[in-house]
């Protein structure tokens, strides 16, 4: 019988969707049967387009080409400018994009499960979504967790 | 270099590509072929010998020359 793996997705982040499905297609390679189940800002993970960013700001294990301090972090462009150097450096790396990954666990049957309750609260349209994806609740994430190898919430 | 039917490199590639990439190629194999697989991530090292360990396939050869990891993978 195939080992399970059941994630909880809840970061909307250029860095925090990457461990999700990282690890999602790597155990569906390895032959595991594998759901996530995206709730609050980890639904962005599954809109057709995806502007995801990361910030320096709170952030203070960022790598910065020079110190920021706190306070300068709030400028405009900050975000934006962290954003291009973090996919121009993934970009460099040859490590795969969102959407490659995404991509792939699609491809290998992961089950991509968007919270409901989540998608009523930030009035998120069925257009905006990818397609394949399924929606659910505490219980269904629950119903399978319950006999999962792994469990991890990110 | 062991003898294979197959080669993939995944030169310039990070992880988990190398591992996904490997399996999608000994999804189109038959059980016997073999796979040259060439990464230079170094994380590949250890997770190749991971990834054949729990997929029933089998690493018959493992090497690293010019800063390039080579295996020989099995299909089982």
């Amino acid at each position: 019988m195939a080992k399970k793996l059941a994630i909880i997705a809840s970061k909307g982040t250029l860095d925090g969707g990457y461990p999700p499905f990282i690890l999602a297609s790597t155990a569906a390679a390895l032959g595991f049967e594998v759901k996530i189940f995206f709730t609050f800002y980890g639904l962005q993970l599954l809109k057709k387009d995806l502007s995801l960013k990361v910030s320096p700001l709170g952030n203070p294990a960022m790598p910065m080409p020079v110190p920021v301090p706190s306070i300068i972090q709030i400028i405009p462009g900050l975000e934006w400018f962290a954003t291009w150097m973090m996919k121009r450096k993934l970009k460099q790396k040859g490590v795969a994009s969102i959407e490659q990954l995404r991509e792939i666990c699609l491809e290998s049957d992961v089950e991509l499960i968007a919270c409901q309750m989540t998608y009523d609260l930030f009035d998120f349209k069925p257009d905006d979504m990818i397609e394949g994806i399924s929606h659910g609740g505490a219980a269904t994430f629950l119903e399978f967790a319950g006999d999962a190898d792994v469990t991890l919430y990110m | 270099m062991s003898e294979y039917d197959v080669e993939l490199d995944t030169s310039g590639l990070n992880c988990p590509l190398p591992v996904l990439k490997a399996r999608k190629s000994l999804s189109t194999m038959e059980t016997g072929q073999r796979l040259h697989l060439i990464a230079t991530d170094a994380g590949a090292k250890m997770d190749i010998p991971a990834f054949i360990k729990m997929t029933g396939n089998v690493l018959v050869e493992t090497s690293e020359q010019d800063g390039k990891l080579h295996f020989v993978l099995e299909k089982g």
